[in-house]
């Protein structure tokens, strides 16, 4: 109770201080008068008696500041004391207050944004109820893409029956596109993306519609009424977030289909499952239409509470091999597979160890940063270290000074972690709005908790860092040296010279190791700019067409011979053609065999099958290398005709001439009429498959889409009117599809790498820029401590250019000492990061030796500035000024 | 006497003013100082300042309350006077004293017990 009352004393007598402080004055001066007059009494003079008063009393000070110290917090006076002290000395010493806060600003907001990134990618669970009983289920071998690693409907259902230790089964359709749906009822019809999910796909991720509710069981059905959930954005964006849309219809693909929810806005499907994407609406998948499908359904399950992801894989290596393609028929045999993967660990576990390059780059920026305030700091510090001696001498203790070095480093780093932190928070704000990066979960970027703290610790531990050793070098200076008037304190200058450039010399060497890094990285991107695609993306867009076949194929091939010819006679428009998938979007495959020998799964990986018309192969600027294109007239029923990539060529027909072989497609005979070049058709980093063409137009290969692509020697942009209007004059009904430049798709598949090499060479910069500033700081300083020097050296007739040589050389021996260092650091560090490059190896040439130029020729340059000034030194001037 | 004061146990000289002002009614602090420096032998206080840092101590646990007043040759002065706290707070620290002098005073008084040897 008391220990209570006396903290809430002790509170209010720490802010009552001036008023407590004078009535203890009061209390002393009375104390001195009552001891003196009872002395008086006693028979002394007063003089006598006061002296004798004052001496029984004992040190003033020390009472009073005993008194204090049990009223109050002393401690937390004397930091009050330091900040405010810090704060002015700060802001005398302005130059070097806004230069170490930029500094700092710069290193710290840089680390609080990639720990943004790290913790948002790898960190922060999946926003999912429960998200770690998540799992990502697909096939062993993904060799053919999206088909060989989805399921079919038949074997989801199958799986969710016989499986024990998972709750739910669920899955999406795999095979979306951007743009795939015609919102109509508002003008001109309009693009929207949705995407059908399995009905239990939002119950089993744990999402809850904001507004309306989840689909039925009823909703799968099939002929059920057609329903949709909006996602949140769309819903903001295209109904102003007007709750009164729930139970309402909108036209969908010419279907009236009621609204029946809007989804949380933390519900991001694309930023999960498919990087980059923006899915507008969600359907709920009618499984008895799909059971004939093929390969759909990409799998997402959830535990049940206590099995582990081991348990239920062992379940899957025994349960799925038996599951059927399609229960209907069995004939058509077994055969899946199942890789079980944590879905947090699927969604971001490829971007581990880039994200952890990453920040360690960014640590090795923060370490720079410190190591420069470091040396700003020795710089200041030897200035004040008259001050610092002054006040040792009149009684501050060692302990004292170095705390208040470090309030001065704390309210340094604590003003830099908060512009640091604005400058994170824009670029946090400006990245999470970069859907053209196909990294996860970016969407979901911000500052949080966790970041906040993460800033506020590496801001202690900065200030620690940096402040430490100019605070205990300046503690253990010598006092007399210090104090002496004029003395510049010749040896403890040269100690100090000493342990700034070592400094230095570590700066470089981390510079170094962030050079290298970074040229590797870039040299990898450019490798990979540099890969022969298989096609040209330069000078080609492509945009989605919609067309009324009624079904029919006949129909299907006038309208697009149609079409094609029409946009080929628009001026400008060299080619065009139609594909149903685009290289590196959408992509699905079928087994090829030869004619005449059995399937043999593991002999025929799937190839990806591509259905398009004439000219799309010169369109998209593919190579074919042997026999000819598809041509209109190649649509027999019985016997297909087909285009495939050389793998394939080589891998059926090795040796021989495949021209006129045939083949079986999915069952069904083709005859082989030409061969292309190899397509990279996943990512430019990725080996080709199987990859084959085949008509659009034939019967027995139903497209899953119409792309049309066009090449052209002008900009692609100002054709989009041009094309949109030929194909609105074939079908009205045609959506304002976005006119997208093939370009953009190949951007798009190596936009992670092109973020995580611009991160790293800006980093890499940062670090240079820093470490030039190092340099400079360290040669200038010395250059005005030994200007008496220079002054008399040049008196007795050394000439500027020697002094210049003198200085410049003295910058190069550091600068190679943290090269050598920097370099042996790199051959280490390089090895580690050897996964995340591309056709370049660890040890570079070409990255090391940039490295060594590029840093030689900044430290020259930092040392030139101050040889110049040191070789402009009048001897007159430096003498008469000592 | 010794030239080295006492080195007071923590919270010692706080029972002593708190005695000092149950016996003695109100007093202003050189008084209570001058008491105990008498009572005392002068063998605690290193020097009279000391006090106050005790009597603000005491004062924030509520055990004192203190008001300025007028000593008897006329000079103001801050008068310290016990509370009932105070009074229950010294009647604890009373018995605890006591136990522990009792204590000591046993430990102290301890010789060799019988069929105990000094080790070889």
């Amino acid at each position: 109770m008391s220990n209570l009352r006396r903290a809430r004393e002790r509170g209010s007598a720490f802010l009552n201080k001036p008023r407590l402080d004078a009535e203890f004055e009061a209390e002393i001066a009375s104390h001195i008068d009552l001891a003196t007059d009872e002395y008086v009494r006693l028979g002394m003079t007063p003089a006598e008696a006061r002296r004798k008063a004052l001496i029984q009393f004992g040190c003033m000070n020390t009472a009073k500041n005993q008194q204090r110290e049990a009223r109050g917090f002393m401690k937390l006076d004397v930091l009050l004391q330091d900040l405010r002290y810090t704060v002015r000395s700060l802001g005398r010493d302005r130059g070097f207050t806004i230069v170490a806060v930029l500094i700092l600003a710069l290193g710290i907001g840089a680390n609080v944004a990639v720990f943004s990134v790290v913790n948002t990618l790898l960190l922060r669970p999946l926003p999912f109820s429960h998200p770690e009983q998540l799992v990502r289920i697909h096939q062993k071998n993904p060799k053919g893409g999206e088909s060989s690693m989805t399921y079919s409907t038949d074997a989801m259902q199958a799986y969710q029956q016989q499986t024990h230790t998972l709750q739910q089964i669920t899955g999406y359709f795999a095979f979306s596109t951007p743009d795939n749906v015609k919102l109509t009822g508002y003008g001109q019809p309009q693009p929207v993306t949705g995407i059908s999910v399995a009905g239990n796909f939002f119950s089993t991720l744990g999402v809850t519609p904001v507004l309306g509710r989840n689909f039925t069981v009823e909703e799968t059905l099939k002929n059920s009424r057609p329903v949709a959930l909006l996602s949140y954005p769309f819903w903001k964006r295209q109904y102003n977030a007007d709750p009164a849309i729930v139970g309402q219809t909108i036209g969908l693909n010419g279907t009236q289909t009621t609204v029946i929810g809007v989804l949380p806005d933390s519900f991001d499907f694309g930023a999960v499952f498919s990087p980059g994407a923006k899915i507008d609406l969600f359907s709920p998948a009618i499984l008895s239409d799909m059971e004939d499908w093929g390969n759909t359904m990409a799998l997402v399950g959830r535990l049940k509470p206590g099995i582990t992801l081991g348990q239920a894989q062992a379940e899957a290596d025994t349960l799925v091999p038996s599951l059927f393609f399609n229960n209907k028929h069995a004939d058509w045999g077994k055969g899946y597979d199942a890789n079980l993967y944590g879905l947090k660990d699927y969604v971001s576990g490829k971007l581990r160890q880039s994200l952890i390059v990453l920040w360690c780059a960014v640590g090795m920026i923060l370490l720079i940063v410190c190591v420069n305030l470091s040396n700003l700091m020795l710089a200041r510090a030897a200035a004040r270290s008259k001050e610092f001696a002054m006040r040792t001498a009149l009684g501050a203790g060692r302990a004292r000074i170095v705390g208040q070095l470090l309030v001065e480093s704390l309210v340094l780093s604590l003003s830099g972690a908060l512009l640091g932190l604005g400058m994170a928070w824009t670029i946090i704000a400006w990245l999470a709005h970069q859907g053209s990066i196909a990294l996860p979960l970016l969407s979901s970027l911000r500052i949080d908790g966790a970041a906040l703290a993460w800033t506020l610790f590496i801001a202690v531990a900065a200030s620690v860092l940096f402040g430490f050793a100019p605070g205990v070098r300046l503690a253990s200076t010598n006092l007399q040296e210090a104090l002496k008037d004029g003395g510049h304190g010749a040896g403890d200058g040269r100690g100090q010279q000493r342990l700034r450039s070592v400094l230095v010399v570590s700066e470089i060497a981390l510079a170094c190791v962030l050079l290298v890094g970074a040229g590797l990285m870039l040299r990898s991107f450019l490798h990979v700019l540099d890969v022969d695609l298989g096609f040209e993306p330069t000078r080609a867009a492509a945009i989605a067409v919609e067309y009324d076949d009624s079904g029919g194929v006949a129909k299907r091939g006038v309208i697009l011979q149609q079409l094609i010819q029409r946009v080929e006679q628009i001026p400008g428009v060299e080619t065009a053609g139609i594909t149903d998938s685009l290289p590196m979007s959408t992509n699905r495959s079928w087994p090829i065999w030869p004619k005449g020998h059995a399937f043999v799964q593991d002999e025929y990986p799937p190839a990806f099958f591509y259905a398009v018309t004439p000219g799309y192969l010169r369109s998209i600027g593919m190579h074919l290398v042997a026999g000819r294109d598809l041509s209109w007239e190649d649509t027999n029923k019985n016997i297909g005709a087909v285009i495939i990539n050389e793998t394939i060529a080589h891998h059926l027909w090795p040796g021989q001439d495949p021209i006129g072989k045939l083949a079986l497609i999915n069952g069904g005979d083709a005859q082989v009429l030409g061969v292309v070049a190899d397509v990279h058709e996943t990512s430019a980093e990725k080996e080709p498959g199987w990859q084959m063409y085949v008509s659009q137009t034939a019967p027995q290969y139903g497209p899953i889409g119409a792309n049309l692509v066009i090449r052209t020697k002008l900009p692609p942009a100002s054709l989009a009117s041009a094309v949109m209007g030929v194909l609105r004059e074939i079908n009205p009904q045609q959506p304002k599809n976005e006119f997208k430049p093939i370009q953009s798709l190949v951007d798009h598949a190596s936009s992670p790498r092109r973020f995580f090499v611009i991160l790293v060479a800006a980093f890499a910069t940062l670090g240079l820029l820093l470490a030039a500033l190092g340099i400079y700081g360290v040669i200038s300083y010395s250059v005005t401590q030994r200007t008496q020097e220079i002054g008399v050296r040049m008196a007795l007739g050394a000439t500027q250019a020697l002094v210049q040589r003198d200085i410049i050389w003295k910058t190069l021996k550091l600068a190679l000492i943290g090269i050598v260092l920097g370099t042996i650091a790199s051959l280490f560090v390089t090895r580690a990061i050897a996964a995340l490059l591309f056709d370049t190896a660890p040890t570079d040439p070409a990255a090391f030796a940039g490295m060594i130029v590029l840093l030689c020729a900044v430290a020259l340059a930092a040392g030139w500035i101050p040889a110049r000034r040191a070789s402009r030194i009048n001897p007159m001037v430096a003498l008469r000024n000592n | 006497m010794p030239s080295e004061k006492l080195d007071l146990l923590q919270g010692t000289l706080d029972v002593m003013v708190l005695k000092t002002l149950a016996a003695m009614g109100p007093m202003h602090g050189y008084g209570i100082a001058r008491r105990i420096e008498q009572v005392s032998g002068n063998e605690v206080l290193l020097n009279q300042g000391t006090i106050y840092a005790s009597l603000v101590r005491v004062e924030q646990h509520g055990w004192i309350a203190s008001s300025w007043g007028t000593s008897e040759n006329n000079r103001k002065a801050k008068f310290y006077a016990i509370t009932e706290a105070g009074r229950r707070q010294l009647a604890n620290e009373t018995a605890y004293w006591e136990r522990l002098a009792d204590v000591m005073d046993k430990v102290m008084a301890m010789r060799r017990g019988p069929g105990e040897g000094e080790p070889a």
